[in-house]
C-alpha cells in the first residue's frame, strides 16, 4: 500500500477545434507535454489509464509514444471517462502495484449538440423520435425548477457566463478567448429556456494528461506536485434528476454529485469550507450554480449573493472555474474532467500565469458530471 | 378527441378509453416503486398500472432548435415546441411535450392533463404519442 498519491506532471492540448489533428494525436501531444515538463521519458511510465468518448482507443497511443509493453487500460465511462481514468491510476498507485503512471483523456466531437441513441441508454425509441432526448432540455429544466424554488434570476445566469469568458481570456488552453458582456449573453439566441446560446458549452476537442506517482516516487523526482487527497466516482441515488429521464420519482432525493462530493470530503478529511479553489461541471451556467450547492459550498439560493459579490471570480473567496470551465473551453467528453484537475494542479503549483488565483492555495476541488447520472470528484492538496 | 387514434408510437405506452388517454406504467411488486415507461408485461417483478391523467407542471423548457436525426424522427420543417415534467398526482413526475399552451403562459405549478399527440414522422406516417396541455377545469 502507498498512502499518498501525487500528481507530479500535467500536459494539455489546447481545447477548441484542431482540424489537422485527430483526438488520439491530441492525446499524444498532451502526454509528451506532461513528460517534457516533468523531465521524464515515456519508458519511465509504468502503466496508463486513458479514454475518449468518440475519438478512439487510448491504448493505441503506444504506437506513437513507444512500445514499452506497459499495461494500458482503456476507460469508457461517458462524461466521467477522464475522472475514471484518474480514479484507476490513483487506485493502482494506492494499491502499491506501480509507482509512476499516466491518466490521459482526449476527444474530438463534431459540431452541434450530441446525438445519443435511445437504445444505448436503455430507453425506448419513441423518447428520441419525439424530440425529448436532448441534454440541453435536461439542463434547462433542472435550472428552471431550481430558479423557481430558490429565486435565482436570469441575471445571475448571465453573470456566470460573463465570468467564464473573462477567465477564458486569461487561459492559454481555452477555446473561447474573448470576453462577452452580460447584455450580449442574456440577449443572445434562446436555445432552451431559460438558457441562451452563450450560457451553454459546446462539444469540442482537446486532451489532457496527468502523471501520477507514489509518495516515495514523488519525493525522488522532486517535481512540483500536488497530493491527491481524494478521488471518488459515484452514480445516481434514488430520487435524483438526471439526463435522459422519461420520469422522476415523486420523492426527491440526492444526486450523484452530492454523494460523490460527500465521499471525497470523507476521504480527504476536509470540508467545503477548507477548499481554496474549485472547478465545477458547467455544461451550462445553471449547472455551475446548482453544483455550487450540491458540492457543499453554499446553501441552495445563496448563489445569487455569492455571484453578485464576485465570490467565485478569480480574485474572490472561492474562485470557481478559473480557466473558464466548459463554457470557455468546450466539452471534449474524455478530456473535460481531467482539464479540471489540470487546472487545479497548475493553480496550486503557481503555474497558472495570467489566471493565477492570488494567495496561498492549499486545497483544490474538481467535479465532473454527466449522463446518465455519474459524478467524479477529486481533491488535491499542495 | 378523435374517435379512433392513429397507431400508437410504441406498444405499452398509451391506453385510450372513453375519457381520453392515459399513460401506462409499472409498479415494482417488491418495493412499490413506479416506473415509466412501463416494463414489458411478462416481467413478473412488475405489475402494470395506469397513471393519473392530471397533475401540475414541475418544470419546463422550449426546444428552439431542431434536434439531430437520429434519434429525432419529426419532419424536417421545424417549429419550436415546449417540453415539461408533470407531477402526476401521487404517482410520478413524467416528461412530455406541452401542447396548445403559449410559451409565455407556462408556469411551474399550473394544472395539466395528458392528451394524445398526433406525431408526424419524417416518412410522412402519423403516430399517436402523448403530451400534456393546460387543464383549464382545474385553474392554476
Amino acid at each position: 500500500m502507498s498512502d499518498d498519491v501525487f500528481i507530479v506532471g500535467a500536459g494539455i492540448h489546447p481545447f477548441g477545434r484542431t482540424p489537422g489533428l485527430s483526438g488520439l494525436q491530441q492525446g499524444v501531444f498532451a502526454v509528451r507535454q506532461a513528460l517534457d515538463r516533468a523531465g521524464l521519458a515515456w519508458p519511465d511510465i509504468q502503466f496508463a489509464f486513458g479514454g475518449s468518448d468518440a475519438a478512439g482507443n487510448a491504448d493505441t497511443m503506444v504506437a506513437e509514444l513507444g512500445l514499452t509493453g506497459i499495461p494500458f487500460i482503456n476507460v469508457a465511462n461517458g462524461c466521467a471517462t477522464g475522472g475514471s481514468a484518474m480514479f484507476g491510476a490513483y487506485s493502482t498507485i494506492k494499491s502499491g502495484e506501480f509507482d509512476l503512471g499516466l491518466a490521459v483523456g482526449f476527444d474530438k466531437h463534431p459540431r452541434g449538440s450530441f446525438s445519443p441513441l435511445p437504445a444505448d441508454w436503455g430507453l425506448p425509441d419513441w423518447y428520441g423520435e419525439t424530440g425529448l432526448m436532448l441534454t440541453t432540455q435536461f439542463f434547462a429544466m433542472k435550472i428552471q425548477r431550481y430558479m423557481s424554488m430558490y429565486g435565482i434570476t436570469p441575471h445571475t445566469l448571465g453573470a456566470v457566463a460573463e465570468k467564464a469568458f473573462a477567465n477564458g481570456v486569461l487561459a492559454d488552453h481555452a477555446w473561447r478567448r474573448e470576453a462577452v458582456d452580460i447584455d450580449t449573453i442574456m440577449n443572445s439566441q434562446m436555445v432552451s429556456d431559460p438558457l441562451t446560446k452563450f450560457m451553454f458549452c459546446s462539444p469540442g476537442e482537446g486532451a489532457v494528461a496527468l502523471l501520477l506517482a507514489s509518495g516515495k516516487k514523488a519525493r525522488e523526482l522532486g517535481l512540483p506536485a500536488v497530493r491527491l487527497r481524494a478521488a471518488a466516482v459515484r452514480t445516481r441515488p434514488p430520487g435524483s434528476f438526471e439526463v435522459f429521464s422519461p420520469a422522476l420519482d415523486l420523492e426527491r432525493g440526492g444526486s450523484p454529485t452530492s454523494i460523490a462530493s460527500r465521499a471525497a470530503y470523507d476521504m480527504a478529511g476536509v470540508g467545503p469550507e477548507d477548499i481554496d479553489i474549485a472547478q465545477l461541471q458547467d455544461t451550462e451556467v445553471g449547472a455551475e450554480i446548482m453544483h455550487m450547492a450540491e458540492n457543499g459550498f453554499c446553501a441552495d439560493g445563496d448563489q445569487t449573493e455569492w455571484i453578485a459579490k464576485g465570490r467565485t471570480r478569480i480574485d474572490g473567496d472561492l474562485p470557481v472555474n478559473t480557466d473558464g470551465g466548459c463554457l470557455a473551453c468546450g466539452e471534449p467528453i474524455g478530456a473535460s474532467g481531467l482539464r479540471q484537475v489540470y487546472e487545479n494542479y497548475m493553480q496550486l503549483t503557481g503555474q497558472a500565469g495570467a489566471r493565477q488565483a492570488p494567495g496561498k492555495l492549499r486545497l483544490g476541488y474538481s467535479h465532473v458530471y454527466g449522463a446518465p447520472g455519474v459524478s467524479a470528484v477529486a481533491i488535491v492538496e499542495r | 378527441m378523435p374517435d379512433i387514434l392513429e397507431v400508437p408510437i410504441a406498444d405499452d405506452l398509451i391506453r385510450s378509453d372513453t375519457e381520453g388517454v392515459a399513460l401506462l406504467a409499472s409498479r415494482e411488486r417488491a418495493t412499490g416503486r413506479l416506473c415509466f415507461p412501463a416494463r414489458t408485461e411478462n416481467d413478473t417483478r412488475y405489475e402494470r398500472m395506469v397513471l393519473p391523467r392530471t397533475g401540475r407542471l414541475w418544470s419546463w423548457t422550449v426546444q428552439r432548435f431542431r434536434p439531430k436525426s437520429p434519434p429525432y424522427a419529426g419532419p424536417d420543417a421545424f417549429e419550436p415546441y415546449a417540453v415539461g415534467y408533470i407531477e402526476l398526482e401521487g404517482a410520478l413526475i413524467v416528461e412530455g411535450r406541452l401542447v396548445d399552451v403559449a410559451f409565455d403562459a407556462l408556469e411551474i405549478g399550473m394544472a395539466m392533463r395528458v392528451v394524445p399527440l398526433p406525431f408526424r414522422l419524417a416518412d410522412g406516417s402519423l403516430r399517436t404519442s402523448f403530451g400534456f396541455t393546460a387543464d383549464e377545469g382545474q385553474g392554476a
